[in-house]
């Protein structure tokens, strides 16, 4: 009951600051349209949010930060690959679908795994197996198929600080 | 193009970059052989090269209207472009479009065919 | 024959970016950035065309879409108006929910479940 309250109150703030920020009219009118659409997205899709009750800490925002950093770095590095491969004459490619084995259990924290596998170098999620927590992954230039060594390489860039954010 | 104040031209950089990080997306969508490698290459690149761009409207035209629904539409782009190409993947695997013949490993197959 | 492909394609692109950057001086510099997010939309169109499979097809439409938004961006600050990028937004997210849904269907499952 009270996460469901907190969740509401969170979506009906957070449409009305993207009201603001599309319209970016201050008028009296406009605020009061935002305010009453927002008001309907909290009633009717509000409880979907924040499912789990979890405690702040200040590390979390610091961890949160350092994943950022770590991600946009893995972003532009994923780029360049791209560019290399596509450039050269003879497309110097070694596809393949591999395993990898994953410690975190919540959608949240899985689904952000999986967003930074896509978007860092070389590899695509394909699938979730949630029962036995394995994520299978497309890579581009295979180097190894053993399942713990995938674990380490490909997991293991943002496993950590994932679960510091969200477990 | 001769007076142009330093955020206008920092911003043109980005948005240059941008737009190269987009042709080489593009570039592997026709070059590369089957559908995962194609979806590897136009995701990664495509998405960095549109919010390199929304990056450089932003840098352009600093706190305005047309800067702040940028920032917005980057953060926007950022995740739901991941989510489709999962969603594309998978349906293309579970469809049975064939991987390329230069492919050494599928894990994914042989599981599907143990749980049969 | 493979090398001989990609020579064909670089002098094909070598060409477009000359006729854009260097022969045709009086457009603005907008338009000629316009001009090659469009250039990129015709490869996409040929593997829309091409493409064997329908994912293939599924793929290059997606990819079109975030193209766009791009597209979107660059006139707005062409342009001057702010509502240019509101375009883009909706833009994106329709692209999004109909790639989801050929996805769905392209799977077979039904588009309820």
């Amino acid at each position: 009951m009270k996460t469901e309250r907190k969740s509401r109150i969170v979506v009906f703030f957070l449409s009305l600051l993207i009201w603001i920020l599309i319209t970016m009219v201050c008028s009296i009118p406009s605020l009061i349209a935002g305010i009453i659409i927002a008001l309907i997205t909290s009633i009717f899709a509000g409880e979907m949010l924040i499912i789990t009750e979890r405690k702040f800490h200040l590390k979390r925002v610091w961890y949160t930060i350092e994943y950022l950093v770590k991600f946009t770095w893995e972003l532009i590095k994923a780029n360049f690959h791209v560019a290399y491969i596509v450039i050269h004459p003879l497309l110097p490619i070694k596809p393949g679908i591999v395993k990898v084995k994953t410690k975190l259990k919540r959608d949240s924290a899985l689904t952000m795994l999986a967003n930074s596998i896509t978007l860092t170098p070389g590899t695509l999620t394909v699938d979730i197996d949630v029962d036995n927590q394995i994520l299978y992954v497309h890579w581009i230039d295979v180097k190894f198929t053993d399942i713990e060594q995938t674990t380490k390489d490909i997991g293991g860039r943002f496993e950590k600080l994932l679960e510091e954010i969200f477990e | 193009m001769h007076d142009l104040a330093l955020n206008q031209i920092i911003g043109y950089i980005i948005i240059c970059g941008g737009i190269i990080f987009d042709f080489f997306g593009v570039l592997g969508l026709v070059r590369l052989p089957d559908v995962y490698n194609r979806l590897q290459a136009a995701t990664k690149s495509v998405t960095f090269g549109s919010v390199g761009i929304l990056l450089g409207v932003f840098i352009y035209s600093g706190f305005t209207a047309t800067g702040f629904k940028a920032i917005l539409c980057a953060i926007f782009i950022l995740l739901t472009s991941p989510v489709s190409a999962h969603a594309i993947a998978k349906a293309a695997h579970k469809a049975g479009i064939k991987l390329t013949d230069e492919t050494i490993i599928d894990l994914y197959q042989e599981d599907k065919e143990l749980q049969k | 024959m493979r090398v001989f492909r990609w020579f064909i394609g670089l002098l094909f692109i070598a060409a477009f970016f000359v006729m854009n950057f260097v022969v045709f001086t009086e457009i603005p510099f907008n338009y000629k950035l316009i001009n090659v997010l469009l250039f990129c939309s015709l490869f996409i169109l040929i593997r829309v065309v091409r493409g064997p499979s329908v994912a293939d097809r599924i793929v290059a439409i997606d990819i079109l879409g975030i193209l766009i938004i791009g597209v979107c961006a660059i006139l707005a600050i062409a342009l001057q108006r702010s509502y240019f990028i509101d375009i883009g937004i909706a833009w994106g997210l329709q692209s999004f929910i109909g790639t989801l849904a050929l996805a769905k269907f392209l799977e077979g499952r039904s588009l309820d479940a």
